[in-house]
């Protein structure tokens, strides 16, 4: 979207380094200039909301990094002297372990309005798969970054997902045992995911720099779902216009952000893990971070063989396929309509979606063979039923939607659907 | 309030975690008013006291506390924190009482191992010299470390008091090895631990009436006190980034409503 610069170095310093790195005008042009649509809503700041909690974690970690004992017999007593002994050590581990749930609401909010909006379609499908690329890429920090305290959660939630690789016929075991370099889960498999824990943060970055590139080729998506025709009436520069806007969302969000780091610091936790790691005796829950609820109770869903592949493996893949999905979405909506605005039929099934999602995670925090409240049925049960609307909205729902509903007249530009001029 | 709010909301949700740590058969834990719940709750410093006396006198003869050193009871939101002393290691009182422990030492110059008083920078010793002296000296149970056991389970401070206060007579169908005890907060019913408080069973340096209710509120929220040491800091400091994060997002919000006030939207 960026059209020609109109980037005009003033002194004499900018002059010589713009002809030799013009860094100032990628970043003038980038996030000063940036013709931007006019009619974004708040759905839209959760970018600049992730950026901002991209470095908190980066930050946080880094110091934490430098208190931390990666050692099974030392590592649970480093993260407890963290908290005691170092100056603000409770205020930095307390910011590092909210700071992972508040970074997972703010990308499932930013990419349900990405699945609502059709962020996805057409030119953007490349913008959508870098994301699910940082997704996948966050699921793996944060598992592995859940490893390192040591507490009875973190060892039997690392053996938990680590023998899903089992599962996979002929090369499971010897997979497993390769990441966990050893016959379990142990010293070797600690030190490695405090390795991975430190080097993810920055392949996530470096794919959030290559993320913010491919937005910046078709610019922006906005509510309408039209793309900007004429920047001087459909589009805004990017500053001050949105930095005054993502700034006051980023600041409301780092308020509830701060309710949960200083008035209820544990209350996303377990209290499992303020028991050290040990082999011998299973907590009787093994739950994950509630961030990895849904795709938990998917696992614990296929509780039936499926010809050859046994449940276990069904569950896997069934796990690993509920992300898979996500990188094909862009070809599987056959709609040429991005905003659900103007999709009538399909946006009661968004809301059916997210409220399944939702509910699969409900699923994943509660004992599959207890009953449901209200309903009576097991839990397993209400978790089978969503995993299959999971799936079918994809691959069922989507591509018939897009072929036989009828869409709402949508507005000629940017402008008008700003100005309620509805009719085009 | 608020985090009341909150907590229901998340417990709701099925997002604390929580809450199926308190599923089984056992009672769930009485409420009780702490002086340190809520946002603006403190340590009630008395109690604290009493409860370390507490701790002293009848649990550290099975509970390690492992993550505690005599220098924390005086340190900036501990019970003997005194004006004067910002250094706790300086501190007579928590002197007085580390001075009051032999513990061990070495090796000398001679290759020995020797036996001095604490210091304040001492950690507070452990009845057991291993797990399995522990367990051959408690019926093959093992008493849990004590630093974060508030923490360490679901219901926290309230499942402790809760817990200490709960024994009564097992009823007919309870199955109790012996050495077990009937409790009808724990998990599954038996415990090993001994009903650990009595009238009386110590006599309060303040004068305090050591009631069984007293001790108990007493040594849970020494308890609570020794698994979150900076919890006054913490709600301090909150009170104080709140308020700048609403300031600066209503002069925010002014400064939109400014920028965006000509453009259609």
């Amino acid at each position: 979207m960026s059209g020609p610069s109109t980037y005009k170095p003033s002194t004499g310093i900018e002059k010589w380094l713009d002809s030799r790195l013009p860094i100032i005008r990628l970043g003038y042009d980038s996030f000063v200039d940036f013709p931007t649509p006019r009619n974004l809503n708040y759905w839209w700041t959760f970018g600049g909301i992730l950026a901002v909690f991209l470095m908190i974690q980066i930050i946080s970690g880094i110091v934490l990094a430098m208190h931390y004992v990666a050692h099974e017999d030392y590592a649970f007593d480093s993260v407890q002297r963290i908290t005691r002994d170092v100056p603000f050590g409770w205020l930095i581990q307390s910011m590092h372990a909210n700071g992972a749930s508040f970074f997972f609401v703010a990308v499932y909010l930013h990419m349900f309005r990405g699945l609502y909006y059709g962020s996805y379609k057409a030119p953007r499908e490349i913008l959508w798969i870098l994301g699910v690329v940082i997704y996948l890429l966050m699921m793996a920090t944060a598992f592995m970054g859940y490893v390192l305290p040591w507490g009875q959660m973190s060892y039997w939630g690392a053996m938990v997902i680590t023998n899903l690789i089992g599962a996979l016929p002929f090369v499971g075991d010897a997979i497993r045992e390769w990441l966990w370099g050893g016959f379990s889960v142990g010293q070797a498999t600690l030190n490695r995911f405090f390795s991975l824990h430190y080097l993810l943060p920055f392949v996530i970055a470096g794919v959030v720099g290559l993320h913010i590139w491919a937005l910046h080729v078709p610019g922006n998506g906005n509510p309408a779902g039209l793309e900007i025709k004429d920047p001087k009436k459909d589009a805004l520069p990017f500053h001050p216009y949105y930095t005054v806007k993502d700034g006051f969302a980023i600041i409301v969000y780092l308020m509830v952000f701060a309710t949960f780091v200083f008035y209820m610091p544990g209350v996303l936790g377990h209290a499992d893990n303020y028991i050290e790691a040990d082999p011998l005796v299973t907590p009787a829950h093994i739950v994950p971070e509630w961030y990895f609820l849904p795709f938990y109770a998917i696992l614990r869903a296929v509780t039936f063989d499926i010809g050859p592949i046994d449940a276990k493996l069904g569950g896997v893949l069934a796990m690993f396929g509920a992300i898979a999905i996500l990188f094909v979405l862009p070809w599987l909506d056959t709609s040429k309509v991005r905003s659900m605005r103007y999709r009538p039929l399909t946006r009661w099934f968004f809301i059916f979606f997210v409220i399944a999602a939702l509910g699969l995670g409900w699923c994943g925090a509660k004992n599959p063979d207890d009953p449901v409240p209200l309903l009576g049925f097991k839990f397993v049960y209400l978790a089978q039923f969503l995993t299959l609307y999971y799936f079918a909205y994809f691959v069922v729902i989507l591509p018939v939607l897009g072929i036989i509903e009828k869409p709402k007249d949508r507005p000629a530009s940017i402008e008008a659907s700003v100005l309620g001029n509805d009719k085009s | 309030m608020m985090t009341r709010i909150f907590a229901a909301a998340a417990l709701a949700l099925g997002l604390s975690a929580g809450a199926s740590a308190l599923e089984g058969d056992a009672h769930a834990p009485e409420k009780h008013e702490w002086e340190h719940n809520g946002p603006f709750g403190t340590y009630d410093d008395h109690a604290v006291q009493r409860g370390f006396q507490i701790y002293q006198e009848v649990c550290a003869s099975c509970h390690s506390m492992d993550l505690m050193r005599f220098r924390n009871l005086g340190q900036r939101g501990g019970p003997f924190e005194a004006e004067g002393f910002p250094n706790p290691n300086d501190n007579p009182v928590v002197m007085q009482i580390a001075a009051s422990y032999q513990v061990q030492d070495g090796p000398n110059d001679d290759g020995d191992m020797f036996m001095r008083p604490g210091l304040p920078s001492d950690a507070f010793p452990a009845p057991f010299e291993n797990e399995q002296q522990a367990r051959v000296s408690n019926g093959g149970a093992y008493p849990p470390d004590l630093s974060l056991i508030v923490k360490a389970r679901g219901g926290g401070a309230d499942y402790i008091r809760s817990l200490l206060l709960g024994y009564e007579e097992a009823p007919e169908d309870a199955h109790l090895s012996p050495g077990q005890y009937y409790n009808a907060y724990f998990e599954g019913g038996a415990i090993a631990m001994a009903p650990p408080l009595a009238e009386g069973i110590v006599s309060y340096a303040d004068g305090t009436e050591a009631t069984v209710e007293q001790m108990a509120e007493d040594v849970v929220t020494f308890l609570t006190w020794a698994g979150d040491p900076h919890m006054e800091a913490r709600k301090q400091m909150g009170i104080m980034v709140l308020m700048y994060l609403f300031i600066f997002a209503i002069l925010v919000y002014l400064a939109y409503r400014q920028i965006w006030a000509n453009v259609k939207h």
